[in-house]
């Protein structure tokens, strides 16, 4: 059995514990559901971040909680490293697993266990996609806020450990906001239950801790969510700016008005124009320099129809060209399918995408959009603009071939600039991709070390061994203890 | 004491030691900075010396024993206030009061309404994660944070989150300390998260016994109002003769009028607005009134749940004084307990899934049954094992689970 172990370098007794574990775990999951050929792992190797690539050495689809546990405690067992994984749309290497690790795929656990309207909750088992969860709320009038734009196929499991975001995050909030308790299998397979069913923390927010910890404290099997009632009124405008700066300033006065929009978002000329020349077209100004696609909820019509004239006319005052309002369910789901599918439209740019993360305080969005405009020319290449304006949470995506090793290089050292960029601007490296693999090195430009020490012995208080997820978003040589161990020396 | 004191002076400068104490009395020590604070923990660990950490001193009793009585009134800068960004920052014993007064001057907000006196410290409020009845629209106070500055017992600073609205790098640590009681370090820094004032902020209420005010509150659930807040009152605390049923309706002028419109055909008409005049002080009676008896405690249950929990919070400790979103499921009580009822209630409680936290209370009280307890198998090691991490000497004495 020599099928999983074709990697360079490894040694006669690897083999025999590698042949040996993949017997044990298709002993618990079924042989059908143990990926261990190379051309199967390899379906694995990326998420959806074209920079990073890491063929794991087994892929395991467990079916049910138990077969997780079961798996897990397994590995433990024979200390194998492992990584969970949803829909592996993640934007940051963050579901990858090396070689020497077991990829553990949760996409067969996509129950939806109970909708509960009169708590306004639903209980679901981690592989269910976002966008089923909402579908299966709809008929009680209710909703699962987050929305992040790859809903349609992204997991509620994967969207706990990045603490996903979305458009409407700016008026109902991120996922961290929405999880009231979760079921959670530790590394060594203790299952452990955080939270409570109401949401009220049993002790130390334990919950939010979890959220976001992208996989490093164990694997969240049955999640309880809050679901947020459907808003009865909704008016979607779309504003046309003939300067980026303009629209930028908008979005801070905005926010500064007292209205709460339930998603403010900023597509630049670049994004339209893809957009619009993919079958995703909205009707889109292709001239403006920056459209700005503004909703306003609410429970009662003639509020939000209010809110939505006060917008537009701080719109036309800051120099809107053009402020639309969409007639009907069917142009808003048109307007909201050119924002939420641009990443895909972008495609037809060039062969890859890098789809950026970062973000800035509002205020500062005109000079940080400018800066990234620069970088973009001194490194000759095509960055688009698609983001969350009103959380001030930037997606430069960078379109370039990973084949053009030149250009691949040019790609990150303009990764690195637009990061320099918003911290410099008092931002932060990431507001709802994460860290994974691709920004652990920007952690000690945002942490100092005591911080980055605490956040490291933390994730050891969930997994002494660092055996889940390994790698990911504390970089061990920037903690405090390293440092001291490596002068020690 | 007297060497201690000598240390603390040594170190801190002589203007550092607020209170010298005397026998069965810690001294009490107000370092000017967080490095001082640092300082000071740093050198409590490898003394041994046990500190208690303290605000205004209005909230919890100050009679938790400790070798020093640590205070973050020196604390007091409101540091940046950035209206455009809608974001904050504030030292951690800011006192509540002088930092709203503060936003207010800028037209901005923290959006929430805490129990106690107007003086309790910011950083008091986010150890605790006291929301008040504006948790039922606007959120409990973890929601309002987007970062937190902490030294830990053993005196390193580690700094979560940021001053931007969302924020993933690396693990929300933040989450940790709000409503950590102060177990995983001094609360030095908040990075807030501000509103604009709203425009319009009304507040309107039902009086009556509780049974049909809490039916009252299920009509305002499924009207689809989404009010600021929604609290039931018991008299006690709101000073009437029946319960009373409040609703507060904040944000543009239209909106408020809109949710009074619907309020008009809720409940037989029967809200009643409060004058302008009045609003203030009534919300701020009910804030200051969860000071007055000697334990504070809170519930959090399913909102189908929450008549059950208040029939069960009468039966077993009496309904002295309940301020409650029922459409939340959460219900804060306060009067007095004994250890014994505080822990055959918790018991109950957690048979139902619903966590007890107690908020204040007399030393003794808090020693015995913890400010939480009856954890879910396997989640005592993680708290424990955090606790070790943020304070491995255990410096800093809060009594986090029962006994300790």
């Amino acid at each position: 059995m020599t099928h999983a172990l074709e990697h360079a370098g490894q040694d006669p007794l690897a083999v025999a514990r590698m042949d040996s574990l993949v017997v044990a775990l298709e002993s618990i999951v079924g042989a059908r559901h143990v990926r261990h050929t190379i051309p199967e792992r390899v379906t694995y190797a990326t998420d959806g971040l074209p920079t990073h690539r890491r063929v794991p050495g087994l892929v395991v689809l467990p079916g049910s909680r138990d077969e997780v546990i079961a798996v897990i405690r397994v590995l433990a067992q024979r200390g194998v490293p492992f990584v969970p994984r949803g829909a592996g749309t993640g934007l940051s290497g963050g579901a990858l697993a090396a070689p020497d690790a077991v990829l553990l795929v949760l996409t067969r656990l996509n129950r939806i266990l109970q909708v509960d309207p009169a708590n306004r909750r639903a209980v679901v088992e981690p592989g269910v996609v976002n966008v089923r969860l909402s579908a299966a709320a709809a008929p009680y009038g209710l909703h699962y806020a987050p929305d992040p734009s790859s809903q349609t196929a992204c997991t509620i499991g994967g969207n706990v450990a990045e603490n996903a975001g979305g458009p409407h995050c700016l008026k109902y909030g991120v996922t961290s906001n929405h999880v009231q308790a979760l079921e959670v299998v530790l590394a060594d397979g203790r299952v452990v239950e955080l939270g409570s069913p109401g949401g009220e923390p049993w002790g130390p927010d334990l919950v939010g801790l979890f959220v976001g910890s992208e996989g490093n404290f164990g694997v969240a099997t049955r999640i309880t969510v809050h679901l947020t009632p459907t808003p009865r009124a909704v008016r979607t405008l779309l504003a046309d700016f003939t300067a980026l700066r303009a629209a930028g300033a908008a979005v801070s006065a905005i926010i500064a008005s007292g209205v709460v929009p339930a998603a403010l978002e900023m597509m630049d000329r670049s994004c339209i124009n893809a957009v619009e020349d993919s079958v995703y077209a909205a009707g889109y100004p292709r001239d403006a320099a920056a459209v700005l696609l503004v909703e306003l909820d609410g429970p009662a019509e003639t509020a939000v129809e209010a809110d939505a004239h006060a917008v537009a006319a701080l719109l036309t005052g800051l120099g809107a060209r053009a402020v639309r309002t969409a007639a009907d369910p069917r142009e808003r789901e048109r307007l909201w399918q050119g924002r939420k599918k641009a990443f895909g439209a972008m495609g037809r740019l060039s062969r890859d995408l890098v789809v950026q993360d970062a973000v800035v305080p509002r205020s500062t969005l005109p000079d940080v959009l400018e800066a990234i405009s620069a970088i973009a020319a001194r490194h000759r290449l095509v960055v688009s603009n698609v983001f969350h304006a009103g959380d001030g949470n930037l997606h430069p995506n960078i379109s370039f071939d990973a084949t053009d090793l030149d250009l691949k290089a040019r790609v990150e050292i303009a990764s690195g600039e637009i990061m320099d960029a918003c911290i410099a601007a008092g931002g932060t490296i990431t507001g709802e991709h994460g860290v994974g693999l691709d920004k652990v090195r920007y952690m000690p430009l945002v942490f100092d070390a005591d911080t980055l020490a605490a956040m490291r012995a933390v994730r050891r208080v969930f997994d002494p061994e660092e055996r889940v997820n390994p790698g990911k978003v504390v970089p061990l040589h920037a903690c405090r203890e390293w440092r001291q161990v490596v002068r020690a020396g | 004491m007297n060497t201690l004191l000598e240390k603390v002076r040594a170190l801190l400068g002589a203007d550092a030691v607020l209170d010298p104490g005397a026998a069965g009395i810690a001294p009490r020590i107000a370092p000017p900075t967080p490095e001082a604070i640092a300082l000071l923990l740093r050198t409590a660990t490898e003394e041994g010396w046990k500190v208690r950490v303290e605000g205004s001193g209005s909230w919890q009793p100050a009679d938790t024993p400790a070798d020093l009585a640590l205070t973050t009134r020196r604390l007091d800068q409101v540091e940046a206030v950035e209206p455009q960004d809608l974001v904050g920052t504030a030292q951690g014993g800011v006192g509540w009061d002088r930092l709203r007064q503060q936003l207010a001057e800028r037209s901005v907000w923290v959006a929430v309404d805490p129990p106690g006196l107007a003086g309790r410290t910011l950083g008091s409020i986010v150890a605790c994660g006291t929301a008040g009845p504006l948790r039922q629209g606007l959120g409990p106070v973890r929601d309002h944070l987007l970062g937190v500055s902490a030294i830990t017992g053993d005196g390193r600073v580690v700094s979560s989150g940021g001053r931007v609205m969302k924020n993933v790098a690396g693990y929300d640590l933040t989450r940790l300390q709000a409503g950590g009681f102060g177990a995983f370090g001094v609360i030095v820094r908040v990075h807030l998260r501000l509103r604009a004032l709203p425009r319009a902020d009304q507040t309107l209420v039902l009086e009556g016994p509780r049974e049909e005010l809490s039916r009252a509150a299920d009509d305002v659930r499924e009207s689809g109002l989404q009010p600021a807040a929604l609290e039931l009152l018991s008299p006690a605390l709101a000073r009437r003769a029946g319960w009373v049923l409040a609703v507060r309706c904040a944000g543009s002028a239209a909106q408020v009028e809109a949710e009074e419109a619907t309020l008009r055909t809720t409940a037989g008409g029967r809200f009643a607005p409060l004058a302008s005049e009045e609003t203030h002080a009534f919300w701020q009676r009910a804030a200051e009134a969860l000071t007055v008896r000697p334990v504070t405690l809170r519930l959090g249950g399913l909102p189908e749940a929450a008549d059950d929990l208040l029939d069960m919070l009468q039966h077993q400790l009496g309904d002295e004084w309940i301020s409650a979103s029922p459409a939340l499921g959460a219900i804060r009580w306060s009067g007095e307990a004994t250890a014994e009822r505080l822990r055959r209630l918790r018991k109950t409680l957690a048979a139902r899934e619903v966590p007890l936290t107690l908020e204040r209370a007399p030393w003794e009280l808090r020693r015995t049954v913890g400010h939480f307890g009856a954890y879910r198998e396997g989640v005592g090691p993680l708290i424990a094992g955090l606790r070790h991490t943020f304070d491995p000497a255990g410096t800093l004495v809060v009594p986090v689970a029962a006994g300790e």
